[in-house]
């Protein structure tokens, strides 16, 4: 296994106060703390080579999980194993192997030139010239940085930065790569010349990768796994498309007509999600999905039609409901 | 190993960061004049006859050479590992395969270039002043100078990276280095030659780090101090090194263990 996780939990003491002037008086003679469970109690292990997204809404403990996994952070309970190390002994042999990546956070010097942090990284990973040399033309030509490697840091756009960002990550081959939203505020277009990249690399390199994105195109072009987690606490762990059939087992059918219909018609072949000019979409269980098709082709004129699964972010925000909701109960029934 | 050959990159990656941030550099040179202020004063408190053998001259060669010194010596790490605590910056130090204190500390020897640039035209007019009456005579005062000078940077360094540390404990540990500064100010001889003070103040001046860090260096080249006096303030400096050097790095250790990494 390339990376275990086993009852993995970090919880925060923080300290909480109302606002205004007489809380902050208050606050200062008795403070009130309380103890966020950030994870609580979280197991998976990964294969090496891997390509796994790690889901969640805000706050569920994702990028917790992954500083953890990086040993930034130490964990108030349960056990780590990256790469056959303990994270948090933060041994040179471990950083050698692993690299986290944050979409919102940098490690290129601010004032200089891309080019000056590559040097630097490959003299802390030691990365002999020509393996440097052959890695950086190699990377800057697939994400079309050309000169912008000797420009200033401040002087380049987001995506720019970011894949500047990656070249760094990546100079010294890391065999487990954690991303935490890679692809935060870049345009569709580098969006999808970095998931292309990053599964690049993964291919090329056999790496090991642990995705977290708010972009769910993300998860779907580079994630044949998921692990789903939710106020700290595991609440999937399998394939995309069984998360899918599992939560929404519907499927969307869009039909576009050539004549105007009434609703009554539309009604009479499944649950109608939505209707505009022309283009009609159905919600249809997996297994009427055959017959509701033979009968609109037979009673509407259809000029086309596509059969989908559900767009993931409603497949994820109903996970997410739902996991609440049974979360609440548990707490209820404590 | 590793660390020894990483360092050379470190340092240059300093340098560029140092030549980039220039006229910020140029602005702390800036508030590092008071000893060059002060001079005019002592120079008026000399005049009629020296002070406890501080001659006019010997004040010239003090204040000059402990301008020098400062520049060479200036530590700011506490603010920078503050910051990056707070604001989980820290991560990208971490994650390197090598020790965080060596990043802090060739950033900070790296600006040495761009300020002694500075520094040495004050040094010639230092000389031109005094002649060369007002420097040490002494073959062992200029041998353990650099030593002496790296000791005084040694102390500062660690003090900083065990203020900054602190910030890993409570929420922010800047307002520290204010009390640090404080004690510098008045203990150091920065202000005042330790000498001048009364001799309690002088002896609880020697039992603190701060002369290390400024007093001792100067008198050991302005000739203050004999052979075993030098030595015997060497090792003094030294033995506050190692000791406020184990403070920091297990403080910094230890409070990793709290650390956040919040917003990083």
């Amino acid at each position: 296994m390339r990376v275990r996780a086993v009852g993995l939990k970090k919880h925060f003491r923080v300290s909480k106060r109302e606002a205004g002037i007489a809380a902050s008086i208050k606050a200062l003679f008795s403070r009130r703390h309380e103890t966020v469970r950030a994870v609580d109690g979280v197991s998976f292990s990964i294969r090496a080579g891997e390509r796994v997204g790690f889901l969640g809404p805000n706050g569920a403990g994702k990028t917790t999980t992954l500083k953890m996994l990086c040993g930034l952070l130490y964990p108030t309970e349960g056990t780590v194993e990256v790469a056959g190390h303990v994270p948090q002994r933060r041994e040179s042999a471990f950083l050698d192997q692993i690299m986290l990546v944050m979409g919102q956070k940098q490690q290129l010097v601010w004032d200089l030139p891309p080019a000056d942090t590559f040097e630097l990284n490959r003299a802390v990973y030691q990365v002999d010239r020509a393996q440097y040399e052959q890695t950086v033309g190699e990377l800057v030509e697939l994400l079309d940085l050309g000169d912008l490697i000797s420009k200033p840091t401040r002087e380049l756009s987001l995506g720019e930065r970011m894949k500047c960002e990656l070249v760094a990550a990546l100079i010294h081959r890391p065999k487990v790569l954690f991303l935490d939203e890679p692809t935060i505020g870049l345009d569709v277009s580098t969006q999808v010349k970095v998931r292309e990249f990053i599964r690049d690399y993964n291919e090329r390199y056999g790496a090991t990768l642990m995705l977290t994105s708010h972009y769910m195109d993300d998860v779907a072009a580079l994630c044949p796994r998921v692990i789903v987690i939710d106020k700290g606490r595991l609440s999937y762990d399998g394939s995309l498309e069984e998360l899918v059939r599992q939560v929404r087992p519907e499927k969307r059918l869009t039909l576009h007509l050539r004549e105007e219909v009434g609703e009554d018609v539309l009604r009479g072949l499944g649950a109608l999600v939505e209707r505009t000019r022309g283009e009609v979409v159905f919600q249809i269980p997996q297994d009427q999905l055959a017959r509701t098709v033979s009968r609109a082709l037979e009673t509407l004129d259809v000029s086309d039609f596509t059969v989908e699964a559900a767009p993931l972010e409603e497949v994820m925000s109903e996970l997410f409901a739902k996991s609440r909701a049974d979360r609440a109960r548990e707490d209820e029934e404590e | 190993m590793r660390t020894l050959r990483t360092l050379p990159a470190l340092f240059k990656l300093g340098l560029a960061n140092a030549m980039a941030y220039r006229a910020e550099l140029l602005i702390w040179i800036f508030t590092s004049t008071m000893p060059l202020i002060l001079l005019p004063v002592w120079h008026a408190v000399a005049e009629e006859a020296p002070l406890r053998g501080f001659s006019q001259s010997r004040f010239t060669a003090y204040f000059l050479a402990g301008f020098i010194i400062r520049q060479m010596v200036g530590n700011w790490a506490s603010w920078t590992i503050n910051y990056e605590v707070r604001t989980g910056s820290l991560n990208r130090r971490l994650l390197r395969p090598i020790h965080p204190l060596w990043s802090y500390a060739t950033e900070s020897l790296a600006s040495i270039p761009l300020r002694s640039a500075l520094a040495f035209p004050i040094a010639v007019l230092l000389i031109a002043l005094t002649g060369m009456s007002q420097l040490a005579d002494s073959t062992l005062a200029w041998l353990i100078a650099p030593l002496a000078i790296l000791g005084s940077w040694a102390i500062g360094f660690f003090a900083h990276v065990a203020i900054g540390a602190l910030s890993l404990w409570i929420h922010q540990s800047i307002k520290v280095v204010d009390v640090w500064l404080a004690g510098f100010y008045v203990f150091s001889g920065y202000l005042i030659p330790v000498t001048l003070f009364p001799g309690w103040l002088r002896d609880l001046s020697w039992a603190l780090p701060f002369p290390y860090m400024h007093g001792f260096p100067i008198d050991l080249v302005t000739g203050a101090l004999t052979d075993a006096e030098a030595l015997g303030m060497l090792g003094a400096q030294w033995a506050w090194v190692l000791v406020l050097g184990v403070v920091a790095v297990a403080m910094f250790q230890r409070g990793l263990r709290r650390y956040g990494a919040f917003g990083g």
